[in-house]
């Protein structure tokens, strides 16, 4: 870049000049800031202001701009500069509309105002324009792993918005599970009674679709790069092995039917006629709209018992513990295929919880004035009598201890297990639980590393240093932001879609591809741009290594929650930008502090909290830092300032990208610098998380749980550093919170470090 | 007759034989009736359990419950039920089955008072008012019965200072003028509901 030249502008509008002396502002920014050019302006946002500034970098060779107005999050498009390096002082949400107007706040509330300005001035000078790599190279093509209903609907979605398609299915025919269904549930008005699957369909549109390009009895055998240049290999049975560039991925790899041999007391395997739904469907597909015989002798069904949340919702920790939201539906549809065969089949669904997702409910009265009867009951076992059935249950409306008896077939509903690969966290999971006390997850993953086990088999075959498949999060289904961004993994670029993110029916897998077809093109055209995904979607910026410093820890090659880094053969990390999300957790973790953003560094923010003019110990005027999460607290910390919540008039606030992007050196120049506390606000963690970056705030609260020694190395109390939980909803608690911990603050003594 | 538990005879005989006994199958075992009822703590079992014990197939143990004659007919249940099955009807349509397969629990006072009412009706094509209050007090002893008519004095004699209740009506009391035609009215309804409920 050529010679800097900072320009600081300062707001009068929106009540700013009459609560502030701008004009003290103004020499602030010249004399501390060193900024060569100051201006002030009764209306900064409006066409005359926005003009004087575009002038003055048009004109005035002005590359810093440093705008002392309102928020950050507030009139982003006015003062959209994208070709300066742009920082904000926050002078409305957080300082004139958090403090009182009254003569007794004036001083403190002009000082803070002044330390804002100082801290845009100095955050200014350390940042850089992003600059893009010119050289990048973008393939628009999509790799959709998978030819089920989910596959199929993710291909065809994303040739219709005019996008290629590499469609690679394990087995010989697409399909999937579809296929192997005689009718599917309704999807549309009145959602009375089953009706075709219309795979044949969709596999016909495929195969005519010049955009798409299927292999079947293939595998990706291995997956390298990053968005915009994935390069996939896929092995077929019979033949050479094939390399497709692809720009984005889509995972549509769907379920296995949850295995009814470990069922044996719902008499499976005993009988020929207890089946699960899949056999039924098999059976179904058999009779072709004829009357559905008796498998073990083919004698005539006269009545047929559906068992609902067979190894499902299991409370013994044997089987699975969740629901699988499709089985009801699939009951009610199969019960129906006895029904408008021949109304004289008994036909009874014993029940828990009848769940009916979407239109399930209209679906479920069509059932019930077909005749089908429902019970809500527990089966306890099925014994064979012969060649009919018994089946034992609690009645739980009635409470009696009760039974079918004859009943020619048993159907259960087993569940949804995710087709997702190896669980790549396992091994930290289970140490995790270890350190926790629980050694079972821990002797189940050293019992799978011992020869001879059953390895799981990895869907992706990624090359990448944090493991071959996405991270899961519970039960194996592929983790997601199941807040604000269900489709996203954390693999960008990568999209998990249908029954692999969650178990679910045909409707909405049809749904959940769609929404990961449009989220692959997304990716594509932002790697293309080199712009990041969500949630700083747009963002250019990109992290920097200073590869001579690195000490080669790995601690950003590990702690990345997007598997961003892999190691190049020197050992050292490897950035792959478009992978990346900018939550800056690298950063955070780098011990020598060689990783940088051109607009987000250990030097903006570090430079921000230094330039804070901290009163001496006998001015009883306390400093307290607030680190803030820019997704949540910091937005926020702007709703409760627009309704005017009033807060302690020490504390500064300065909005990180994550709480994970914190080194724990701010802390340590924060104390040094003489501030009394610091406080931090990040996201919710767990396996409930509402960090925006997954796994950011969850390594901030680990790492700073170790910060109590350096501060007792230091002789200071350790409740100068804390960590709080913070929601986006927490407009009424934070400006609380803050007024208690500035109170608690208050009533320690001084830090010792003033002055110095 | 037999029934296997859990099949459709019993049901289906509910959605031959009994008043808006269809909707029975439409029931969704929610649970809002039997909490809506008033009567709840003080019968032998909810609507919601009679319906299930229907498709269970449990006919002896439904047609001898107490529930349908304890039923009030208040509505609560109709209003709440979001299936819209006319519970309350549903309850008397049972009711009129069990009597009429005789499996009315003994000395079920609401069937004891039908029957009275039913039989003081016929005779003369009028209530008589005395005599069914009277029949009412003495029906579980004559000790009892005076009892009960000591103990509602104070409304007896204000009904008959209104004029709503004539002593002289123990004569006999009044009726409708055309007694045979009205007999026979009730004789072809009764052929006609038994044709079309299959009650023999």
């Amino acid at each position: 870049m050529a010679d800097m030249k900072v320009a600081a502008y300062i707001c009068q509008g929106c009540g700013l000049g009459e609560r502030l002396d701008t004009a003290n502002l103004a020499k602030v920014a010249q004399k501390e800031g060193k900024a060569q050019v100051v201006k002030e302006h009764p209306f900064l946002c409006n066409a005359e202001g926005v003009a004087m500034i575009r002038n003055d970098i048009d004109n005035d060779a002005v590359t810093h701009v440093m705008i002392a107005a309102c928020s950050r999050r507030a009139k982003t498009e006015a003062f959209g500069f994208t070709d300066v390096a742009l920082s904000r002082a926050n002078l409305r949400e957080g300082v004139i509309w958090i403090r009182p107007d009254d003569e007794a706040s004036r001083e403190t509330t002009q000082e803070m105002a002044e330390d804002y300005v100082r801290m845009g001035c100095a955050e200014v000078k350390k940042m850089k324009l992003p600059e893009i790599d010119p050289a990048a190279v973008t393939e628009r093509r999509m790799l959709v792993v998978g030819g089920g209903i989910s596959g199929m609907t993710a291909a065809l979605e994303a040739s219709k918005a005019g996008y290629q398609v590499v469609l690679v299915e394990k087995t010989g025919a697409l399909g999937g599970w579809g296929a192997k269904l005689y009718k599917r549930s309704p999807s549309k008005s009145p959602y009375a009674d089953p009706q075709s699957t219309g795979v044949d369909e969709m596999v016909a549109a495929i195969n005519s679709d010049s955009n798409i390009k299927v292999y079947t009895n293939a595998i990706t055998s291995k997956i390298e790069g990053a968005p915009g240049r994935f390069i996939a290999e896929i092995s077929t049975e019979s033949g050479p092995t094939a390399t497709e560039t692809v720009g984005s991925i889509v995972q549509a790899t769907g379920f296995t039917l949850y295995d009814a041999n470990n069922l044996p007391e719902l008499g499976y395997g005993k009988s020929a006629n207890v089946v699960d739904q899949a056999g039924l469907e098999a059976l179904a597909k058999a009779a072709n709209g004829g009357a559905i015989k008796r498998p073990s002798d083919g004698g005539e069904v006269k009545t047929v018992v559906f068992v609902q949340c067979a190894g499902q919702r299991d409370e013994t920790g044997k089987h699975l513990p969740y629901c699988s939201g499709s089985c009801c539906l699939t009951s009610v549809k199969q019960a129906m295929y006895f029904k408008d065969q021949n109304p004289d089949v008994d036909t009874v669904v014993i029940y828990t919880d009848l769940r009916m997702p979407g239109n399930g409910e209209d679906f479920y009265r069509s059932g019930q004035t077909k005749g089908v009867t429902f019970t809500k009951g527990k089966v306890s076992s099925v014994e064979a009598t012969g060649n009919t059935c018994k089946v034992n249950f609690q009645d739980l409306i009635l409470d009696d201890q009760t039974a079918i008896e004859n009943a020619d077939l048993v159907v259960l509903a087993t569940g949804q297990v995710a087709n997702s690969g190896v669980d790549v966290d396992a091994k930290l999971k289970a140490e995790i639980a270890a350190a926790a006390g629980d050694n079972t997850l821990l002797d189940a993953y050293n019992a799978s590393q011992t020869e001879g086990a059953v390895k799981p088999i990895s869907v992706l075959n990624l090359t990448y240093r944090q493991g071959p498949d996405l991270p899961q999060l519970k039960y194996g289904f592929t983790d997601s932001h199941f807040i604000c961004f269900p489709y996203e993994t954390r693999r960008t670029g990568i999209y998990s879609a249908g029954p692999v993110r969650r178990p679910m029916d045909i409707v909405q897998a049809m749904e959940d591809s769609t929404g990961a077809a449009m989220k692959a093109i997304q990716a594509i055209e932002n790697a293309a741009l080199g712009r990041a995904a969500h949630p700083r979607s747009g963002d250019l910026s990109f992290p920097k290594v200073r590869i001579e410093g690195c000490t080669q820890c790995k601690r950003c090659t590990v702690e990345c929650p997007f598997g961003a880094i892999d190691e190049d053969e020197k050992r050292y990390p490897l950035f792959n930008q478009a992978r990346c999300r900018r939550c800056g957790t690298c950063m955070g973790a780098c011990p020598v502090r060689v990783i940088s953003f051109e607009n987000y560094s250990v030097d903006t923010v570090g430079s921000q909290l230094k330039a804070v003019d901290v009163p001496d110990e006998f001015s009883e005027k306390p400093r307290i830092l607030i680190l803030a999460c820019e997704n949540d607290a910091y937005p926020a910390l702007d709703m409760a300032a627009m309704n005017r919540e009033v807060y302690s008039a020490w504390v500064r606030v300065i909005p990180v990208r994550c709480l994970g992007s914190v080194n724990t050196i701010w802390i340590t120049d924060a104390l040094n610098s003489g501030y009394d506390g610091v406080m931090m606000l990040g996201c919710k963690h767990g396996d409930d998380y509402q960090c925006h970056f997954v796994k950011g705030s969850e390594l901030a609260s680990y790492r700073m749980s170790k910060v109590g020694d350096t501060l007792q190395g230091m002789g200071l109390e350790p409740e100068r550093v804390q960590v709080f939980e913070a929601a986006i909803t927490d407009i009424e608690r934070l400006p609380r919170l803050i007024n208690e911990y500035s109170d608690q603050i208050a009533a320690l003594p001084p830090s010792p470090f003033k002055g110095f | 007759m037999s029934i296997e538990k859990y099949r459709r005879n019993f049901l289906k005989e509910v959605e031959e034989r009994v008043e808006e006994g269809h909707w029975v199958k439409m029931c969704m075992q929610c649970g809002v009736c039997a909490g809506s009822c008033p009567l709840g703590p003080h019968w032998e079992h909810t609507p919601q359990k009679i319906f299930m014990m229907i498709r269970a197939g449990k006919r002896e143990e439904v047609l001898t419950s107490d529930s349908m004659w304890m039923c009030t007919s208040c509505y609560n249940c109709i209003v709440r039920c979001p299936r819209k099955l006319p519970i309350t009807h549903i309850m008397h349509g049972l009711a009129y089955l069990a009597k009429r397969e005789g499996l009315v629990p003994k000395n079920q006072p609401t069937a004891q008072f039908g029957q009275m009412f039913w039989d003081n009706l016929v005779k003369t094509g009028r209530v008589n008012e005395l005599k069914l209050s009277l029949g009412m007090y003495f029906k579980d002893g004559f000790g009892q019965g005076i009892k009960n008519a000591m103990a509602m004095q104070s409304v007896g004699l204000g009904m008959m200072k209104a004029k709503r209740l004539n002593p002289m009506e123990i004569m006999g009391g009044h009726g409708i003028k055309d007694k045979s035609g009205f007999s026979a009215m009730l004789k072809k309804a009764r052929e006609l509901e038994d044709a079309r409920r299959k009650l023999a």
